[in-house]
């Protein structure tokens, strides 16, 4: 279990050294979506349409936040679990992106994914919303405002904490860490 | 008959809201305080540790334990010999519930089944609550809480089985679920049972069970026993917290039963992730 300091935009340099289990503190942008905003953005790779953000190594947050106090950038910001994004996160990785931070397992098609394009799936503590809220420096909507909770926004972060579940060689987390304390009858 | 005001009403759900939102009831707390001390897996101590100091800034902050504040559910005892002056009760609950999400700045999650078009604007922030009602002796209002969230809302399930299924059908019923569920509820959780009854009727009681404080058990000695031998099966999946591996996947199993049709045993598993946020007054 090592420990990385990283910097986004992620190249495949940095996401082919990390393996399940390794602990991850991210500084830089990222950029956040869930299933609404997932099935609006692969529309728009796949239609080779305008794209709101470079995506390119970018780090992708499944998050809606909470809206935030007066004076704070944004509220509390968990991740939410990743499944549903199951279907858009392969699309996602093959047009360059290379991270995703999330809770919960994911498809054999986003594994493997991760090993074709070079991805990485970051778990973050889900209901640790307050914690990792305050590792987001700023926040600004940039796509889909409409969509409130679950806009596209911006976001600048300092050390925030993930760690790498499904990692480039197919290591699974989840199942190794499960494997390690599962008693048999 | 004894008179409570609407307004009263309003701003008591309200306060009650803002507070489960940012503080982490004291059960819990202790229950993740002792299974940090236990957990065997380092990665899950971790874990546990981010969600103590989590709990910690939420409460010194002022901020959402978590940014699923969750839709807001209701177990509402009214008593025969009380009634509310200047509007019905059910309105002053869903108010006192749009003015706490809105005045705690908590998140508006409602929205419409397959459009997903959020309710905020059109039914109102975070509306409508979920309310369940009974009628019992009295002149009191008795108003349980809890805000509960998607993820492990997601992962629940209920089914009627064959009498013949007896113990040993649900004991595999609710350990399959928790295990289907790995990681995504959120673990460590809390497991709400409800046996018997009817098909909806052990879906509320499953419900119902999560307000219970971890530490208490059902009277029922032999349901007691059955919520000791969930935990300990299911605490053998080795799930861990956030699903990562460990030793503490449930903090407590809660059963409520109920009798049940001679043709029928329904079983209902409700799953409360380790931000259990619940409270309750009494008006
Ligand atoms: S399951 Fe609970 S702790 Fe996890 S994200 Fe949802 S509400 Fe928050």
């Amino acid at each position: 279990m090592a420990e990385y300091n990283l910097t986004t935009p992620l190249s495949e340099e940095d996401t082919r050294k990390l393996k399940a289990g390794d602990i991850v503190l991210l500084t830089g942008t990222i950029y956040t979506a869930r299933d609404a905003a997932h099935a609006r953005l692969v529309k728009l790779l796949e239609n080779g349409e305008e794209f709101p953000f470079s995506i390119e190594g970018s780090v992708i947050y499944f998050v809606g936040p909470t809206p935030p106090k007066p004076g704070d950038p944004i509220g509390s910001a968990g991740p939410t679990t990743s499944y549903r994004m199951d279907s858009y996160s392969p699309t996602m990785l093959k047009f360059g992106s290379r991270g995703m931070i999330g809770k919960g397992g994911r498809s054999q098609e986003v594994k493997d994914a991760c090993k074709e394009h070079g991805g990485i799936y970051f778990g973050a503590t889900g209901g640790a919303g307050a914690l990792l809220g305050k590792q987001i420096k700023s926040a600004k909507v940039i796509a889909y405002e409409e969509l409130g909770p679950e806009a596209v926004r911006e976001l600048t972060v300092e050390n925030f904490p993930v760690t790498v579940v499904n990692d480039t060689f197919g290591g699974d987390l989840y199942q190794i860490g499960r494997e390690q304390f599962e008693v048999k009858d | 008959m004894r008179e409570v005001a609407y307004n009263d009403i309003v701003d008591a759900v309200k306060n009650m809201i803002m507070t489960t939102a940012t503080n982490l009831p004291e059960d819990t707390l202790e229950y993740l305080e002792t299974a940090y001390k236990e957990e065997k897996s380092e990665v899950s101590k971790k874990v546990i540790e981010q969600l103590l100091e989590n709990a910690k800034i939420a409460r010194d902050e002022k901020r959402p334990l978590c940014q699923d504040t969750g839709l807001a559910v209701f177990f509402v005892r009214v008593g025969a010999d009380v009634k509310v002056a200047g509007g019905l009760l059910k309105d002053a609950i869903n108010e006192g519930t749009e003015k706490g999400y809105t005045d705690g700045y908590l998140r508006a999650s409602t929205c419409e089944p397959f459009s997903r078009a959020n309710l905020k604007d059109t039914v109102g922030y975070n509306l409508p609550a979920i309310i369940h009602f009974d009628i019992v002796e009295g002149d009191k209002i008795e108003i349980e809480y809890a805000a509960k969230g998607g993820g492990s809302e997601n992962v629940s399930r209920a089914r009627v089985f064959p009498p013949a299924a007896g113990k040993e059908g649900i004991i595999n019923f609710v350990k399959e679920c928790i295990s289907d569920a790995g990681g995504n509820p959120c673990p460590p959780i809390t497991v709400g049972v409800g046996i018997g009854g009817t098909f909806e009727k052990a879906c509320i009681s499953s419900k119902h069970a999560l307000f219970r404080d971890l530490g208490t058990t059902n009277e029922d000695p032999e349901m007691a026993e059955l919520e000791e031998i969930m935990l300990e099966e299911i605490n053998k999946l080795g799930i861990g917290a956030m699903g990562m591996g460990g030793t503490k996947t449930a903090l407590g199993v809660h059963i409520e039963a109920n009798p049940c049709h001679i043709a029928s045993l329904p079983v209902s598993v409700n799953v409360q992730c380790h931000s259990s946020r619940h409270t309750h007054i009494t008006i």
